[in-house]
């Protein structure tokens, strides 16, 4: 609850809207896409996950920041979002593992935000117009020449950024698998369930060539989610068709699983808004059965592109029915839109890895 | 998998009479799942005893049992109607046991019959303490340290093996009936001792406390395919200990991080999977507050109060899409209604917080204990809905009409500090109240968080509040401040109150939409919920779906509490209904999660939200309606209407000032004077001086009520100055805005009549008489339509009033009227120009179809016209009795005496040829159990004493042992009946209450002059036969009634069961 002396701060789309409220984090301007995400928990990892790179976020939830910030729930570690928008940010949380405020934090990483906006009337103007640039700025501003800035705002490909530079590893207890995952813009989670499960881990910079992939000799490559267009990511799709090549067992997760398809001859659409949220119901085709999926993207495999015979559907979306997994047929190669397991919840695709880990023990 | 081809006809079983734990969200389950069923074509069998209910009312369903909910009537209904299955989960605990049992006898295999919703083995694993411990063990999931036992002194053992405190929980009793903490040996003898009798299968559950938990639920559907996902999660405010249904609760959960949150989801889901639940389960969760450590406390695999809630929070209709799963569809076959296009199998997001607040009856228990713990205690609730916790707690406590617009409660303003960090300590129903005064006192959020346990993120909400009234308090009232403030939803006139200053520009409230996806998707179903923002969305669509329809606005009862129920939803209901029909567009607002007044689909358009005069503002400037309805929601909605004349609204029905014409007491004797009515001589007073004075005049005993109430609140028969005096003291400790009334009281025949009137003509469906003499409430009485011993003078004296009443008070709608008969005179009691509790009831049995009529002469039509002649409606061909029920064994240190004030919480219907035969039903259904020998113990006041030797005569005759305290066993052994003399408490043996855990005694009769304070013997003789489920009588015309049972040497399988669409 805000009463009194706090700074004023402005939310301004590209088509004109403005949004004014006060200023939460740290002060300054920033441009990017404006996306919103309909989580009710899980706002560090949504601050911290690459794939929101480059992006300001709005959450609908009305209340965040209720349970803190610690130092173990950060999805990468990297500071993704370049700005925050919540209607109401929590100055008093609460949870035993609670190691400050989440204004504090926004502070610390230098994330621009805005709050004490009615967020759903913003969300509104977002699901009706679909995804535009836009800007957080704190005080007064010259409206004209900031549209003009974020009109010409481009984020270009920022898979660089979030991507490890160099190539890291990890070793798991006994390990049995040595897994090389093409990083785009990877969770940690990612890398934790594949260490559960068995798998050495190497993780490779968006860069790599595939026979820098293949010099790991890996008995599977994982292509992780990331931010952005993936079309953008020309490298990355290079490097993937080539692997496709050497047959090996391939599970692509988010804008791997776009990259992927790309990589196999489909096309990419952009959705009006995405999916972003913790409950995008995923029905599999397979067992037709309806899974709660955690997502965070702003683009769709238009799979009636992808080459006859080359992949079946697997999964569609329960709301707008777009594509959401993929089976290929002549590589041993699937993906799936959303990731498997991530840390808050849901918890409902785990199999999805077993599966990949199946893929590779038939393939040894 | 669409509907399963081998369904055709399906027995819906309903949960009963509403009493605490099980209220009104079985109705509007039940309502939802009729409908579902009959969309799909089926064909539905209905049995519920409570007439009241909208699931009862005709179109529901194809055939409608109103018969007691016993095991043998189920059977003899299945018997008659043959269905093919049956829908266990939607009835509350009472169908599902019902089905339970009929599934374990054989009786549904045998009969081919099959079981939908939960099957047995599900039931079983959930219900049965140890299954349900051995299912859990064997998915790992974490429980309490417990054992079932089903001796006392196994009890004992165990408590001392897992140490104090420990928690004591009957198997399969309601609402946790019975259970109890204990913290030493003695207590736990007690509590474990009860709940052993009270168990139907005599077996407790001890578990380890862990209170100060946070205490976390999940309500979750799972169907045949397996899908499964969870609606909603809710925490409640009150940590592990208090029962969730008197907790303050929130939804979604906001102190748990992602990695609590999914570990509980996933617990969730996992014991759906293994329980095998196929519709709605809820799932209760108690997590440790400074670890990852959990355990599962409860699991309800049906449609619970929980699911109501969770329903109304996120806009997902769970009873229905558990109906549906029941017949065979999987959740991506169901279409989500909220928005049109997207699927059921989904998991609902929201962008605002909701709060559930408890009504208490102890504004009307003023002796009651008011302390909180694994029983509930509530009668129901208010749900509110808001941008932000604080604002959620401030509607919601304006609306649980305690009088109060802010947390401050005024008996604590006079505690010292010292008083208010002691009284921390208590968990009982002011908690949440108490710790705000704490924080108004300085006391820090940590103290308050170490006493009570309770999350500091609840406590720094409501310190934001106290630091916001700080803050208003000081100062100029800027712009700012105002509109800070009405941003947390405070109201006007609480602003103005607090910074004692008059607002410059005042705002409204506009409109957001509850759509399940936090606006992901634009959503088809308008359900809304005031704000303080800029954009009005209920506007906008207002303006998106242009209609030249009238609009009509009906406000509805808000929390069901004893004296207002579930039958004023029933009202509400019906009036859109018939408002729709009529080609109106019928838009609700109302308050309450449970009822179906507030399914987003039951009206046009649904607003939740206070039903305060600055809420109802904000409503009337967004909606602009043609007219408004205020005479179906009780005594809430009617309240409303001099504000909504005042507002310029047009009110449909009876005008303002006509309502107070008949509740202002010197308008109405006026009015009375020119009629020509004579009523019990009175007068109204504000203080104790003049109420003694008055009292003095009219002789003793009088009766004192305070005007503008509804059941009776505050009302009692003073028999002598000191009864006076203890009750203006508790009446004037809240503040006094409408005088108290004194009347003479008469101990006559008690009258009553609901009738529909059109300005020219009015019709009465027909004369209830009560069996019990005035004096006990008329909600509390055994009520007999037609009435039985009125001679036709005194009928035609009371059409003639009913018609003058109604002509002068120009009614237009409904007025219920009630009279007290005495020596042959007809005197008015009271005149109520409104619906009443016994529109359903006599609504369903005459076949006259009361509130649809009164709103289509509230939209102008006359009885005339459809076809109804002046006058008395003539008698049905059968004999409805009926009976009151109370949820006394819930409400500790209650006197059970009845009286002026109402204290029953729901009621049975008996339906049959004769009165004797609807009058066993009616009991039967109520609950007393029909001994043809036995014990009667009878303690009866002066007063009394003649009538009760015939009473105690009758008795004996039947060859039951009387036994009778001092006055009244020599007067009855004086008068030839072989009295056992019983000794007052303490007194010699064996005393009353020795007699009563005997065993020996299957009926009190007990009546004293005065009740009420707990520590009175004759109090404590009741109550010990409320604690061993022994029927207590406490009138004589009671009494007389259950004798005229017994004599018939029935039991109800001897009665013919009656399908009241046949009526």
């Amino acid at each position: 609850m805000i009463l009194e002396n706090s700074k004023k701060a402005s939310l301004v789309l590209a088509d004109g809207t403005v949004f004014e409220g006060k200023s939460l984090g740290a002060e300054g301007k920033v441009i990017g896409e404006v996306v919103f995400t309909t989580s009710m928990v899980g706002y560090q990892e949504t601050l911290t996950d690459p794939a929101y790179c480059g992006q300001i976020i709005v959450q609908t939830f009305p209340l965040i920041g209720n349970y803190g910030v610690n130092s173990a729930d950060d999805a990468a570690a990297y500071n993704a979002a370049a700005g925050y928008v919540v209607r109401e940010c929590c100055e008093d949380p609460s949870n035993f593992r609670c190691e400050g405020k989440l204004e504090d934090y926004l502070v610390k990483n230098g994330t621009v935000g805005l709050c004490d906006i009615d967020t759903r009337s913003l969300t509104r103007v977002i699901r009706e117009k679909g995804v535009m640039n836009g800007a957080i700025v704190c005080g007064d501003f010259d409206k004209e020449a900031l549209l003009k800035e974020i009109n010409a705002f481009d984020a270009g490909c920022v898979t660089a950024k979030v991507s490890v530079k160099e190539k890291q590893s990890f070793a798991a207890e006994n390990g049995k698998y040595n897994v090389a995952v093409l990083d785009l813009g990877m969770k940690n989670e990612l890398k934790d369930q594949l260490l559960k499960r068995g798998c050495n881990v190497t993780v490779m910079p968006c860069g790599a060539t595939a026979e820098q992939v293949l010099a790991e000799s890996p008995d599977g490559v994982i292509i992780s989610g990331g931010p952005g267009d993936p079309a953008a990511d020309t490298a990355a799709i290079e490097t993937v068709k080539a692997l496709i090549e050497k047959k090996l067992p391939i599970y692509a997760v988010c804008k791997g699983h776009q990259v992927l398809a790309v990589a196999n001859g489909a096309k990419i659409t952009k959705l009006k808004y995405g999916h972003r949220g913790a409950s995008q119901p995923v029905k599999s085709l397979e067992n037709g059965k309806t899974y709660i999926t955690a997502q965070n993207t702003g683009y769709a495999v238009e799979f009636d592109t992808m080459p006859a015979g080359a992949a079946e559907l697997t999964h569609i979306n329960g709301n707008d029915k777009v594509c959401e997994g993929i089976r290929y047929l002549n590589i041993p190669a699937f993906s799936t839109q959303f990731s498997p397991d991530t840390s808050g919840s849901p918890h409902d695709t785990g199999y999805l890895y077993d599966r990949f880990i199946k893929m590779m023990e038939e393939n040894k | 998998m669409p509907l399963r081809s081998d369904i055709k006809k399906v027995l819906v079983i309903g949960s009963g009479p509403i009493v605490i734990g099980q209220a009104a969200e079985f109705d509007y389950a039940g309502t939802q799942a009729c409908r579902a069923l009959k969309q799909e074509g089926l064909e539905v069998v209905l049995i519920n005893s409570n007439p009241a209910t909208i699931m009862t009312d005709k179109h529901m369903a194809d055939k409608i049992y109103i018969e007691p909910l016993t095991l043998d009537v189920v059977k003899r209904i299945i018997e008659i109607e043959k269905p093919d299955s049956v829908l266990s989960t939607l009835g509350g605990q009472t169908g599902l046991t019902l089905s339970m049992q009929l599934a374990e006898e054989g009786f549904l295999a045998s009969h081919n019959v099959k079981l939908l919703g939960a099957v047995p083995e599900t039931i079983h694993k959930a219900e049965d303490r140890q299954a349900f411990k051995d299912t859990m063990e064997e998915i790992n999931q974490p429980c309490i340290p417990s054992k079932v036992v089903e001796t006392v002194e196994d009890a004992m053992e165990f408590a001392t093996v897992i140490d104090y405190p420990v928690i004591v929980r009957p198997a399969f009793t309601l609402g946790g009936t019975g259970g109890g903490i204990a913290y030493t040996p003695d207590e736990l003898h007690e509590i474990a001792t009860n709940g052993l009798r009270l168990s139907p299968i005599t077996q407790i559950l001890v578990e380890k406390c862990i209170s100060g938990w946070k205490e976390i639920e999940f309500e979750v559907i799972r169907d045949s395919k397996n899908n499964v996902i969870t609606v909603c999660s809710m925490e409640n405010m009150d940590p592990v200990g208090v029962h969730t249904g008197d907790s303050i609760v929130v939804a979604p959960a906001v102190t748990l991080t992602p990695k609590e949150y999914g570990m509980l989801r996933s617990a969730a889901l996992n014991i759906v999977q293994a329980l095998g639940v196929e519709g709605g389960c809820n799932c209760q969760f108690a997590l440790k507050p400074d670890s990852f450590e959990y355990a599962v406390i409860e699991v309800n695999p049906r449609v619970s109060r929980s699911s109501a809630l969770a329903s109304k929070a996120t806009g997902y209709p769970i009873a229905k899409v558990a109906t549906k799963i029941a017949i065979g569809y999987s959740l991506d076959e169901i279409v989500n209604q909220v928005t049109g296009n997207t699927y059921a199998c989904f998991e609902p997001t929201i962008d605002y917080m909701v709060v559930k607040f408890p009504k208490w009856p102890f504004d009307k228990f003023v002796y009651a204990k008011k302390t909180l713990g694994t029983q509930m205690k509530a009668t129901g609730e208010v749900m509110a809905i808001a941008p932000s916790f604080e604002g959620g707690m401030m509607k919601a406590v304006r609306s649980i009409e305690l009088g109060m617009d802010t947390l401050t409660k005024k008996a604590f303003l006079e505690l010292s500090d010292e008083e208010i960090e002691k009284k921390l300590y208590d968990v009982d129903v002011d908690r949440c109240f108490c710790i705000f005064e704490a924080l108004k006192r300085g006391i820090s959020i940590d103290r308050i968080h170490e006493i009570t346990m309770v999350d500091k993120w609840f406590i720094s909400k409501l310190n934001n509040l106290v630091k916001l009234e700080a803050w208003l308090a000081e100062g100029e009232l800027t712009q700012e401040k105002y509109e800070t403030a009405k941003k947390y939803c405070y109201l006007d006139s609480t602003i103005e109150r607090i910074s004692g200053q008059k607002i410059k520009e005042r705002k409204l409230a506009v409109y957001k939409m509850v759509d399940t996806c936090a606006a992901e998707f634009s959503a088809a179903t308008p359900y809304f919920y005031n704000t303080f923002d800029e954009e009005n969305e209920a506007k906008e669509f207002i303006e998106t779906h242009p209609t030249d329809k009238k609009k009509i606005i009906v406000f509805g009862s808000g929390p069901i509490r004893i004296g207002q129920g579930i039958e004023f939803d029933y009202c509400s209901v019906h009036c859109v209904w018939s408002l729709k029909e009529e080609g109106c567009e019928a838009i609700i607002c109302n308050n309450n999660p449970e009822t179906v007044s507030t399914d987003f689909d039951t009206g046009d358009r649904l607003y939740f939200d206070p039903l305060t005069r600055e809420d109802v503002e904000a409503l009337i400037a967004t909606e602009k309606p043609y007219g408004v309805v205020v005479q179906f929601g009780g005594q809430t909605a009617i309240k409303l209407i001099k504000h909504l004349t005042d507002l310029g609204v047009r009110i449909l029905g009876t005008s303002a000032a006509d309502v107070d014409a008949a509740e202002d007491r010197e308008l109405f004797d006026e009015l009375l004077e020119k009629c020509g009515i004579p009523r019990p001589q009175g007068s109204t007073v504000f203080t104790t001086e003049e109420a003694l004075k008055v009292a003095n005049q009219l002789g003793y005993p009088v009766l004192l009520r305070p005007s503008y109430v509804l059941g009776g609140q505050n009302m009692i028969i003073a028999h002598c100055d000191n009864d006076v005096q203890e009750y203006m003291t508790i009446i004037t400790a809240t503040e006094l805005e409408n005088p108290v009334l004194i009347d003479k009281y008469m101990m006559g025949t008690e009258v009553e009549v609901d009738a529909i009137c059109d300005g020219e003509d009015f019709l009465i469906p027909g004369i209830m008489e009560h069996v019990e003499r005035a004096g006990v409430h008329s909600g509390d009485s055994i009520s007999v339509y037609p009435c039985q011993t009125l001679t036709p003078h005194i009928k035609r004296v009371i059409i003639d009033y009913t018609e003058k009443l109604a002509k002068a008070l120009h009614v237009i709608g409904l007025v219920n009227i009630q009279y007290v008969v005495y020596n042959h005179e007809v005197y008015v009691i009271e005149v109520n120009p409104r619906s009443s509790r016994t529109v359903p009831y006599i609504s369903k049995v005459t076949g006259v179809p009361m509130v649809d009529l009164a709103t289509k002469i509230l939209l102008g039509k006359k009885l005339k016209d459809m076809g109804y002649q002046s006058g008395l409606y003539p008698s049905a061909d059968y004999i409805a009795v009926k009976v009151p029920v109370f949820s006394f064994e819930k409400l500790h240190d209650v006197d059970n005496q009845l009286g002026p004030e109402m204290k029953s919480t729901g009621e049975c219907l008996g339906i049959a040829k004769t009165f004797g035969e609807a009058l066993l039903k009616g009991l039967t259904a109520a609950g007393y159990k029909m001994y043809d020998k036995g014990g009667v113990l009878i303690s009866v006041r002066d007063s009394d004493k003649n009538e009760v030797i015939e009473i105690a005569s009758r008795f004996e005759a039947l060859g039951f042992d009387i036994y009778a305290t001092g006055g009244t066993a020599s007067i009855l052994n004086r008068n030839m009946i072989a009295t056992n003399h019983a000794y007052r408490i303490g007194k010699g043996d064996p005393d009353v209450i020795s007699l009563l855990e005997s065993g020996k005694i299957n009926y009190v009769i007990s009546t004293s002059e005065t009740g009420r304070q707990p520590s009175r013997d004759s109090v404590k003789m009741r109550r010990k036969a409320v604690e061993r489920s022994i029927a207590c009588l406490t009138s004589i015309d009671t009494a007389n009634a259950l004798l005229e049972c017994l004599e018939m040497h029935k039991s109800v399988d001897d009665v013919e069961m009656v399908d009241i669409t046949k009526i």
